[in-house]
């Protein structure tokens, strides 16, 4: 009973949220400014979170976020601009892309660990960004250009909302356990009959396919694509926003998603200080809080009815006094 | 039939034969020790009988099956399961997970139920749940279901190795020195486990030990390993008397010392 109660309290504070940022938006009280940086926060929201589900949560570390986006954003807007069919249809074939991408990278780089991982992934990013450079068909270096305007506030409430909804049913599924386990002890994981390369590969892909999700968004939203927006910035970016909010948690990749696109949004009227106070904010962290924001915990309503508790009692010894 | 039939195993890492031509048939309900000195060859078994590594030549039966060629997680699946030297919980996970994962093996889900928490994925969980709770209840874990496996305490660190290696459902059970670092009473309490859970889970056990007095009390077989030769085998009287194993564990010149 009170589980349905938690699931029904989420569900009317995301259609509250829903809703008022809509009527927002038709009001004119949130400007284009801030509505491009909304989509923003929702895009960065989906790239945090799926490339958690690689780094943090099974452990392999991956630099090839960009690279999957990239992919899932040509081939998106390719159905779209170059053939012109629906765009339904782009956001699935992107994400299809992007995901068997993901086995193709997945199944010979996975073998690596640690540093070597990284590197390979980092060189797929790469190795993506300038075949895009080298290919007419979408543009060249030049881009692709009249990719149709789709995005609005619902599309990506829902695509945040159900690509979150989907990581953490797999997370807190006996195929998030397994992934878990491959993170904290492969052997053990291998002796426990657990197929690690499957399920390495599985959170690969599964990481991959949202980040393409997150690219056909963005095409639809920018409709220009040029191959140097997918550089290995754009992956850093994501990977200090998963180490913001804390490797392994789903709440924290929100958090860090958010905190460090407003933080750069705001940043942006002072440009030539912006990378001073972004490096500045990232060394803080790093040295206070290694772990993230979150560390490994999660916000669930438990916690903020602990919090309440504690809110609660300290209001209520007041007022005994 | 034997359980198991390891024929004339040997592997070679380049010019080190670290285990040569080991023989080895266990009936069903067998509790053999396998001792030696240090780098003996003792877990080079184990990681071949789990399929960690693959011989170099001869080969191994469990049930009637090959198992050259196949993976550690098909070998697990197939009903062999063993607990590590140096502790290898997810120190992370709660015990409850620990166990949960290592269960997997034996109920399990596909994907679609996973992502979109349709019944099977319920009524499964709930059945994965029930059989680790019931396991741990058993070897007095329960009360730390949701502690960090890392935050307990050593020895209940490795009784919930033992655990986790059981909840894969095995018939064949590697124990990798389970005594390591224990004290006497510990090692008393895990001797009088061993044997319990041998009857009560209708087990096959291997025992790699460095502590005599668990080996003594409780293998009805021993096997001795030196330079990865098999030098005696044995009931425990008959190793206590060996004099090629005396020589292996205390060299040539302390046994003339000895006798002297």
């Amino acid at each position: 009973m009170k589980k349905y109660l938690s699931t029904l309290i989420i569900c009317l504070v995301l259609a509250v949220f829903f809703v008022v940022v809509q009527l927002g938006i038709n009001n004119g009280f949130i400007t284009g400014y801030w509505v491009t940086n909304l989509y923003l926060v929702g895009i960065n929201v989906i790239l945090a979170s799926s490339l958690n589900l690689i780094n943090g949560f099974t452990g392999e570390f991956s630099l090839g976020h960009a690279g999957f986006m990239a992919v899932g954003a040509y081939s998106g807007a390719i159905i779209t601009a170059n053939l012109g069919l629906p765009f339904p249809l782009a956001v699935i074939v992107g994400m299809l892309a992007a995901g068997l991408t993901g086995v193709l990278v997945g199944l010979p780089t996975l073998r690596l660990r640690g540093d070597y991982l990284a590197i390979a992934t980092l060189g797929f990013g790469e190795i993506v960004r300038v075949v895009l450079m080298n290919i007419d068909y979408v543009g060249g270096a030049s881009g692709l250009r009249d990719i149709p305007f789709v995005v609005n506030w619902p599309i990506i409430f829902f695509s945040v909302v159900l690509s979150l909804l989907l990581i953490r049913n797999f997370i807190c599924s006996s195929h998030g356990r397994a992934c878990l386990s491959v993170r904290e002890n492969d052997l053990a994981a291998e002796m426990m009959g657990i197929n690690i390369t499957y399920y390495k590969v599985l959170a690969f892909v599964i990481g991959a396919a949202l980040a393409g999700l997150a690219g056909v968004l963005y095409a639809h939203y920018y409709t220009v694509l040029q191959p140097r927006d997918f550089s290995f910035m754009l992956t850093f970016d994501v990977l200090v926003m998963v180490m913001v909010g804390g490797l392994g948690s789903l709440t924290g990749s929100v958090v860090g998603a958010v905190l460090i696109t407003v933080a750069s949004a705001f940043l942006q009227s002072i440009p030539e200080l912006r990378m001073v106070i972004y490096a500045l904010l990232l060394i803080i962290s790093a040295v206070f809080r290694p772990q993230g924001l979150l560390g490994e915990k999660e916000v669930s309503l438990k916690i903020l009815q602990k919090l309440g508790g504690v809110f609660n009692g300290a209001v209520g010894s007041k007022q005994t006094h | 039939m034997a359980l198991l039939a390891v024929n004339k195993l040997t592997k070679a890492f380049g010019g080190l034969v670290a285990l040569n031509n080991f023989v080895l048939e266990m009936e069903k309900g067998e509790l053999v020790g396998l001792i030696g000195p240090n780098g003996a060859g003792k877990t080079t078994v184990f990681n071949l009988l789990t399929g960690l590594y693959q011989p170099t030549s001869g080969n191994i039966v469990f049930e009637g099956r090959d198992l050259r060629g196949k993976h550690p997680h098909q070998i697990t699946k197939m009903g062999i399961a063993r607990t590590f030297q140096n502790i290898r919980l997810f120190g992370n996970l709660s015990v409850l997970d620990n166990v949960k994962i290592a269960h997997q093996v034996v109920i399990n889900y596909g994907l679609i139920p996973a992502f979109l928490r349709i019944p099977p994925f319920y009524r499964r969980e709930g059945e994965i749940e029930k059989a680790a709770l019931e396991l741990m209840e058993i070897f007095d874990l329960k009360k730390y279901a949701h502690e960090k496996a890392k935050n307990l305490p050593y020895g209940e660190q490795r009784r919930l190795e033992i655990t986790r290696a059981l909840a894969t459902k095995p018939k064949l059970l590697l124990l990798d020195e389970p005594a390591a670092g224990m004290n006497p009473q510990e090692t008393y309490d895990l001797l009088e486990l061993i044997k319990w859970i041998r009857d009560e889970f209708d087990l096959t056990i291997i025992l790699i030990e460095h502590d005599m007095s668990l080996v003594m009390g409780l293998c009805e077989r021993v096997l001795v390993l030196d330079y990865g030769s098999l030098i005696a085998e044995g009931t425990p009287q008959e190793i206590q008397q060996n004099p090629r194993v005396i020589e292996a564990y205390l060299g040539d010149e302390e046994v003339a010392a000895w006798e002297e």
